[in-house]
Formats: C-alpha cells, sequence, structure tokens
C-alpha cells in the first residue's frame, strides 16, 4: 500500500469514530432524560389539534419502535443504528406519516446552496484581502478594510443579521428580508425565478461573509508578513521580479495551503452559524426546520437533523483532510 | 503579572484600548448590586418611555428600567461565560498536558476523542439538549454542556507545547529524580502553558458568551433570568423596534458589542505578547 493509501485509511477511522461518537451522544442525550419523549411528543401532538385516536395509537406504536423503547438501553441502541445505516429516520410528528428523510431532503439544498456560495466567496474574499494587507503594509485603504474586517470578527452571528435586517429591511429597504423566494412564487425553473432566488440569499450571505472573511484576513496577513522575510522572495525582489508576481506566485501560493487546511475547522462553525442566519431571515434551509422541529417538539425530526448534520460537517472535514496532501507536498503521509 | 499588564498597557494600544472598554464593563457590574429594582420584577415602571433624566435608557414594554436591567444582565452573562471558560481551561489544561508527557497509546485515544469533540456540530446539539431538558435547563447545566464542548481547540494547542517540553533537559532531570507524573505536570509544565491558557480563556469566553446570546435570542434557555441574549429576547416578543422602542434593543446591542471588542482586544494582545516574533515585529516598527 502507498502511504497515501494508509493515510487516507486513517482518516477514514477517524471520519468513523466522529460520527460514531457524534450519533452515540445524539442518542444518549435523548434517551437518558427522565422524560419519557414519546408521551412528551404525543403530548405535543394533541395540543396542536390533532386528537383522531387511532392516529395517535398508531403514532404511539411507531414512536415505541423509533425509539426501540422495548429492551434495556444497549439493544435499543443497536436497534437505533441500524435503523440509521438504512436511512430510515421514521415518520416526523409534526407531518404524520412523512418519513423525516422526505422532509429534510426538502430543505437540504437551500443550506447546502446558501453554505457553499458563502464559505467560497469569504474563503476567496478573506485571503485575497489578507494577502494583500499583509504584502503591501502601508496602504491606508488596505489597513482600514482589514480594520473594519477584524472589528466584525468577535460579534455574535445573531447581531450581525440583526444589524442588516434593520439597515437594509426598515432604514432602506431594498432587499428582501425574508424566506428563499417571493411569496406564491411560480416554482418552474425559469430565469426570474433564479433572480428571486439569488436576491432572497444576499443578506444572509452577506451576515456570512461579513463575520468569516476576518478571520480568514488575520490568518493569511499573518502567513504572508512572514514569508516576505523569507530569502527567496527577498531574492527575487532584489533581482526585479513585478511585484504583482511575486504576490501571486511567490507568496499567495505558498500562503494558501495551511488556509486549506483552515477550512476543514471552519466548516463547523459555518454550519451553526448557518442555523442562526437561517432563522434570522427566514431561509427555508434545515436550520429553519430544525428550530420548527423543535417548537412542534417533533422527536424524530430533531434526531435526524443532529445526525445528519455530524455525518456532514465530518463528512466535510474528511473530505478536505485527504485532499490537503495533494495540495501540499509539504503536508508528510507517513 | 502586574509589570506584565504595566508593560502591555504602555507599549499596546489595543491592549489599553481593551482593559478600558473592560473596565466599563467592570463599572456596569459592580452598578448591578445597587439597582434600585429586583431584576425579574416586571411592570414597576410605566411602560415604553424614551431615554430621559428618570430613565437614563428608557424603560421596556413590561415595565422595566433598561439601564438597571442591563447591569444585571451583564453581570449573569459574564459570570456564565468566566464558568464556562474555567471549567473548560480544567478539562483542556489536563487533556493537553496529559496527552503532550505521556504520548503513544494515551495521547492517540485523547486525541482522537479531542478531533471528534471539535469537529461534532455545536448548535444543533445545544439545541437538543434544550429540546430534552426543557424546563431543567438550568444555568449551571447549560454551563457544564458548554464547558464539555468548548475544550478541544486548546487541549490542542496546549498539547503541542507540552510535546516541546517533554524534550527539554529539564523534564528529563525530574523524571531521574523520581517526580510524579502529576507533579511534574502540575509544577514543571503547568507555569509554561499558563500564558496561552490566559489568551484562549479571552477566546473560550467570546465564543460561549455569543452561543448564550445566540440561544436565548431564540429562547432556548432558561428565559426568566435576565441576560443580554433575555433582552433581546424579550424585546424580540414584544416587537420593539416595530412599535418604536428602539432603545430596548440598541442597549443591549451597544453593550455586547462593547463586550465582546473589549474581550477581542484583549485576546489579540496576549495572544501577541505570547508570540516573541510579533513582538519583536512590533518593536522594529
Amino acid at each position: 500500500m502507498t502511504p497515501y493509501l494508509i493515510f487516507v485509511l486513517k482518516r477514514f477511522g477517524q471520519f468513523l469514530l466522529v460520527v460514531f461518537l457524534g450519533v452515540s451522544i445524539t442518542f444518549f442525550v435523548t434517551h437518558l432524560t427522565p422524560i419519557d419523549p414519546v408521551e412528551e411528543s404525543i403530548g405535543a401532538i394533541t395540543q396542536m389539534g390533532q386528537s383522531d385516536p387511532n392516529a395517535i395509537e398508531l403514532m404511539r406504536q411507531s414512536l415505541r419502535e423509533l425509539y426501540g423503547m422495548e429492551g434495556s438501553i444497549w439493544q435499543q441502541y443497536l436497534h437505533f443504528w441500524l435503523r440509521l445505516a438504512t436511512g430510515d429516520l421514521g415518520p416526523s410528528l409534526s407531518a404524520f406519516p412523512t418519513p423525516v428523510s422526505t422532509i429534510i431532503m426538502r430543505s437540504l439544498p437551500w443550506t447546502i446552496g446558501l453554505m457553499t456560495v458563502s464559505t467560497l466567496i469569504t474563503f476567496v474574499l478573506g485571503n485575497a484581502l489578507g494577502a494583500l494587507a499583509g504584502y503591501y503594509r502601508k496602504n491606508m485603504v488596505l489597513k482600514a478594510v482589514s480594520l473594519v474586517c477584524i472589528a466584525l470578527l468577535p460579534i455574535p452571528y445573531y447581531i450581525l443579521a440583526f444589524v442588516l435586517l434593520i439597515l437594509f429591511g426598515y432604514l432602506w429597504p431594498v432587499l428582501p428580508i425574508n424566506g428563499g423566494y417571493e411569496m406564491n412564487a411560480n416554482l418552474n425553473l425559469s430565469f426570474a425565478l433564479v433572480l428571486d432566488i439569488l436576491e432572497h440569499s444576499i443578506l444572509p450571505a452577506l451576515s456570512l461573509i461579513l463575520v468569516g472573511a476576518g478571520s480568514w484576513l488575520i490568518g493569511m496577513r499573518a502567513l504572508v508578513s512572514n514569508i516576505i522575510t523569507d530569502d527567496y522572495v527577498v531574492f527575487a525582489e532584489l533581482g526585479g521580479v513585478p511585484k504583482r508576481k511575486i504576490l501571486r506566485s511567490y507568496i499567495a501560493r505558498n500562503a494558501m495551503v495551511p488556509q486549506f487546511t483552515g477550512l476543514a475547522m471552519s466548516l463547523g462553525a459555518i454550519f451553526n452559524g448557518t442555523v442562526i442566519t437561517e432563522i434570522v431571515f427566514g431561509y427555508p434551509g434545515i436550520g429553519n426546520l430544525l428550530i420548527s422541529a423543535v417548537h412542534a417538539g417533533d422527536y424524530s425530526l430533531v434526531l435526524g437533523l443532529s445526525a445528519l448534520s455530524i455525518v456532514g460537517v465530518a463528512a466535510a472535514v474528511f473530505i478536505i483532510d485527504i485532499l490537503s496532501p495533494l495540495i501540499d507536498p509539504r503536508i508528510k503521509v507517513e | 503579572m502586574f509589570t506584565i499588564v504595566r508593560d502591555l498597557a504602555r507599549q499596546n494600544l489595543e491592549f489599553l484600548c481593551g482593559l478600558l472598554l473592560f473596565a466599563v464593563i467592570v463599572g456596569f457590574i459592580i452598578l448591578s448590586y445597587f439597582s434600585p429594582y429586583a431584576p425579574t420584577d416586571i411592570y414597576l415602571l410605566p411602560p415604553d418611555m424614551p431615554p430621559d433624566g428618570d430613565y437614563w435608557l428608557g424603560t421596556t414594554s413590561r415595565g422595566q428600567d433598561v439601564f438597571w436591567q442591563l447591569t444585571t444582565a451583564l453581570r449573569n452573562t459574564l459570570y456564565f461565560g468566566i464558568g464556562v471558560a474555567f471549567l473548560s481551561r480544567i478539562i483542556s489544561l489536563v487533556v493537553g498536558l496529559v496527552a503532550g508527557y505521556a504520548g503513544g497509546a494515551v495521547d492517540r485515544v485523547l486525541m482522537a476523542i479531542n478531533d471528534s469533540v471539535m469537529v461534532i456540530p455545536q448548535f444543533p446539539l445545544l439545541i437538543l439538549f434544550y429540546f430534552v431538558l426543557k424546563d431543567s435547563m438550568t444555568w449551571t447545566t447549560l454551563i457544564v454542556i458548554m464547558a464539555s464542548l468548548g475544550w478541544s481547540y486548546d487541549a490542542r494547542l496546549i498539547r503541542s507545547v507540552a510535546i516541546g517540553l517533554k524534550t527539554r533537559p529539564f523534564t528529563t532531570q525530574s523524571v531521574y529524580s523520581g517526580m510524579s507524573m502529576r507533579k511534574i505536570l502540575v509544577e514543571e509544565h503547568l507555569p509554561y502553558v499558563l500564558p496561552i491558557v490566559f489568551a484562549t480563556t479571552m477566546n473560550n469566553m467570546i465564543w460561549s458568551i455569543g452561543m448564550e446570546i445566540t440561544l436565548s435570542v431564540l429562547g432556548f434557555t432558561d428565559i426568566e433570568t435576565p441576560t443580554m441574549g433575555m433582552m433581546i429576547y424579550w424585546a424580540n416578543a414584544h416587537s420593539a423596534l416595530i412599535s418604536g422602542v428602539w432603545w430596548w434593543v440598541a442597549a443591549p446591542v451597544a453593550v455586547i458589542v462593547i463586550l465582546f471588542l473589549a474581550l477581542f482586544l484583549l485576546s489579540m494582545s496576549m495572544n501577541e505578547y505570547n508570540d516573541p516574533r510579533s513582538r519583536l515585529n512590533r518593536m522594529g516598527s
């Protein structure tokens, strides 16, 4: 076996461990509480108006089965894994009997779309600004931009999103502040719909970008200011290589490598951010779904979403981890 | 300790700004003990009064004085942050030092757990905890949960320093003179990692307070204790912005930004202080 293959296998083992631990935590948190999830859920449903006794009995049975309430906790645990492995997350309670996976699949594309695009923009923008700010240290404009980015960094997502909402929703109402598309929009694929969706995603994406760009900027600026004192850069400068070329091919390329590793670390945090952003802007992704599931007392949906988010984040980190040796020759795979 | 603070304040503008902002926060907290109103009492004062001489920051739609409620809320939020930071520092110190010193299988197991905690999405998990605990979700429980989620990154940092310390001659000497592992870690290695611990404390507080605010704003905590997030929660619940009671939202948002700037500036300048290369850079420029 090549060293790279061994490395990938090792990382895959790590990925499995993360999923195992994460899903186990989810399971035990929901099972070691004094509250009976089944009766709790039934109570929430009946409160919401559902009162057909047959439907409730059916629900109670499917819930008992879903949680595997029979047998010892270890048997239940095993049962839970078997169901999860086959992708069966059980029926949703608030939209009984639609399967949880169907409901999640409806919201997932929104979150993935918003998250990928804003993460990429944040990454490119933050690193480009950081590289420039690190190389042209005396430039006042770059200094001001970095200062603003850094000042935004510690502010919680919610507060920043809220400020954006006030600015563009009330003070200068130019952008839609709620939802993923216009109400009663024709959901057939058309140019107008794409435009509409884009317009609705500007504010949520902007809030994610504003919060995220600062940390990339700081990291990149520090990396670049370390590299510019390296011999090969000094040599290139003395040899009269154009500044632009030095920055692009000599400095930025080398500094990018650790940043790619950092991308993996940030994915977990960005997932947290998406949840909040979606709630503030009423974006129809899984963050919004999670909150409404909590309010509706929909146990199976909450459980399914938590498991999915753990698998998703772990998979993203795994993929970036195994890609990083291909990008960076300095990372040794043993 | 005092000389470090003095030197930092003299040489480092960020540190000085951070310290001043933090002094404002501490001032607020001291004031909270002199609050003329009980923090949880509602409908004591005329509601929706704009800021004036009597009510410095106005009153809420629930008949509370914004200024005095803010002091108590800030106190609770900060104590929460300190609680989480303190507990999670202990975990990260133990894990980091032991993993770095012991090496081998112990290190591999600890780091496998560490890396798993690092990538688990915290926010859905916190919501899950609230979902399960509901009314039995107290601040103490939340502190413990947050602390057990927030140690992994710093444990890695501490471990990397501990690995370096292990190869230094003084460690070998301590081993040969018969010191136990616990003693070596506490008496020999701990002082070297303490500066890092101080810097990461600020970052941890930024993270935990941010989470508290977000969870509270959504109503996913104990909503009776006034905290920064809780004030915004109630303001939202009464649609303060739409009905024009802007001071109810603006005041906590402004204080939150001050608090975060203070913590961030302190953490950044302490990080720089810990890194000799950037300290040299500063002197050179």
